[in-house]
């Protein structure tokens, strides 16, 4: 494989938590091409005959396995789109790593779209991955516009973790899922905004099966002149459990819109959503200061214990 | 030694000035355990809020050490060895009790060190540890994590207002306990409170009414003056009023 510079291997250690080249199953992307991959005998990564993406396939029956498909870019101006699908067979239990580095040191926007799709078979768990991260002290902006789908048969359990802390300029984050009987689907989500970012989040989880469920909790905060809209949408179509819920942060002068909505189609349907955004109290400040932390380390201490 | 030189504090409502705290002079010694009581109103959490510099008072001098530390911030006054224990303790999502006494500590704290600043307040530490300290803690275990932040500063001067609001019988008991076996440590501790069991630990007691001091003395001197009123409540009447 080719070798990595310093610049993406910073990102890929934001974005994967990877030093170097990680166990198992792996595709790594950097700059609009892929520059290594590993299969291995229960997961088959292809590149998609149009060149547009990868297809991940992932045998039933594969345990406590991973697959890791990060993406760095470091060249400014470069924009792409990529499509990767998962199919999962049934009875699996794999971690699946992915996010996104940027590093825009140039005066052109860079971005990445990218659009991965996950077919998850019966009585599976995927624990799902997912960082952005963006650095460089270019003019140029750094845009990650996401989609993410999931579609969960019978039984089958997604976890999904999304983070972004640092960086991106511009983000549009969507994120759909539809769930069968008894499935089972939470999401983490940690986002943090600063200077003039825009950061839009929409959910729109449909529980389509009996017994199906969905934990959806959005965690933020936007900081100095930044902008977020979380819109998280639960619709119960049978006899489910949904829960989302917002909780924000704002500082300086960043402004959050959240919209939770719940749509409930069945008698059956039990859906909550809660959502609440506010400054840092300043007794939480006043307690720190106590503990002999100044103001700015008191704060720096309550948002990261918040995004944690 | 704390002393305390014609403090003053007002605070202004819509024009009108109410006199909080008014020309109040005390002297506090090395390693005394004071409780102050006195009635509601009486400006007692004002005073303790003062001291932390938590309110900032309007008039007198604050001498902590043979220093002057009127003009110090709270982060100062707690880098120079004063605690606070809040009358309601704070909640924070997302920091668990481990990452509080880390802070409180000021230093890399290891778990075995920490669990045993929370079984010095009768927690179980590996059922507490990880919590976060948010809703899902109750008022007394609230309480107990809160003295628990000020025993691991290892402060000089330990303020603590009101320990036992909000808390139940059986956590009261507790905390009798903990406020017992503090007292044998070399700190100055300074508790409000109006329950006789705890005015009973008193090296010395303040009487604090109208802002000021009412009566001042050893527990001897002042105890039986002031037992059965509201200022010396026995743990039931304090929990039926």
């Amino acid at each position: 494989m080719k070798q990595m510079d310093a610049v993406q291997k910073r990102l890929l250690q934001e974005v994967a938590g990877l030093h170097d080249i990680p166990e198992g199953a792996y595709n790594l992307r950097a700059n609009g091409e892929s520059i290594g991959r590993n299969t291995t005998a229960n997961i088959d990564i292809q590149s998609k005959s149009n060149g547009s993406g990868i297809d991940i396939h992932i045998k039933s029956g594969t345990k406590n396995q991973s697959v890791h498909i990060p993406v760095v870019l470091s060249e400014s101006g470069l924009k792409e789109t990529v499509y990767n699908d998962f199919y999962v067979g049934d009875d699996c239990d794999v971690l699946i790593v992915a996010g996104c580095g940027i590093d825009n040191c140039g005066t052109q926007d860079s971005e990445h779209d990218g659009i991965h799709r996950f077919f998850i078979g019966k009585n599976s768990r995927i624990r799902y991955v997912e960082k952005h991260y963006g650095s460089g002290e270019g003019t140029g902006k750094r845009i990650l516009n996401p989609v993410t789908e999931a579609y969960l048969d019978e039984n089958s359990c997604m976890e999904m973790e999304m983070v972004q802390i640092k960086g991106v300029d511009s983000t549009n984050r969507e994120t759909l899922a539809a769930l069968k009987a008894n499935a089972k689907l939470i999401v983490r989500e940690r986002l943090m905004t600063h200077g003039q970012q825009q950061a839009l989040s929409i959910y729109k989880v449909e529980l389509n099966g009996d017994g199906s469920s969905a934990d959806v909790v959005s965690r933020s905060v936007a900081r100095d002149n930044s902008y977020q809209k979380l819109d998280a949408c639960i619709i119960g179509n049978a006899a489910c459990s949904g829960h989302t819920e917002c909780d924000s942060i704002i500082m300086d002068n960043g402004r959050i819109l959240a919209v939770p909505s719940l749509e409930a189609n069945h008698i059956d349907a039990a859906l909550v959503h809660e959502a609440a955004i506010g400054k840092i109290a300043g007794e939480q400040l006043i307690k720190l200061m106590t503990l002999g932390l100044t103001e700015a380390e008191a704060e720096e201490q309550i948002i990261n214990g918040f995004l944690k | 030694m704390l002393e305390l030189k014609h403090l003053a504090f007002s605070a202004e409502t819509e024009n009108q000035k109410n006199e909080i705290i008014r020309d109040l002079n005390l002297k506090i010694e090395d390693n005394q355990f004071v409780v102050i009581t006195g009635p509601n109103g009486g400006g007692k959490s004002t005073l303790a809020k003062l001291i932390a510099g938590i309110e900032k008072n309007t008039a007198g001098q604050i001498i902590f050490d043979n220093q002057d530390i009127t003009e110090k911030s709270i982060t100062e006054r707690a880098r120079m060895g004063i605690g606070f224990a809040f009358q309601q303790p704070v909640r924070f999502k997302g920091l668990t009790v481990f990452d509080l006494l880390k802070i409180a500590s000021g230093r890399k704290l290891n778990l075995t060190e920490a669990c045993e600043y929370l079984s010095e307040v009768g927690l179980c530490a590996k059922d507490y540890i990880q919590r976060e300290v948010n809703a899902s803690l109750s008022g007394g275990e609230l309480k107990r994590i809160e003295i628990a932040t000020v025993l691991a500063r290892n402060v000089r001067l330990a303020l603590f207002d009101e320990p036992e609001a909000g808390i139940d019988l059986w956590s009261f008991q507790n905390l009798i306990r903990i406020f017992e076996n503090m007292r044998n440590s070399s700190r100055t501790i300074i508790v409000i409170s109006h329950q006789e069991r705890i005015l009973n630990i008193a090296d010395r007691i303040i009487v604090l009414a109208d802002g000021q001091v009412l009566k001042e003395g050893s527990k001897e001197e002042i105890l039986p003056e002031i037992i059965g009123t509201k200022y010396a409540l026995n743990a039931c009447e304090k929990l039926e009023g």
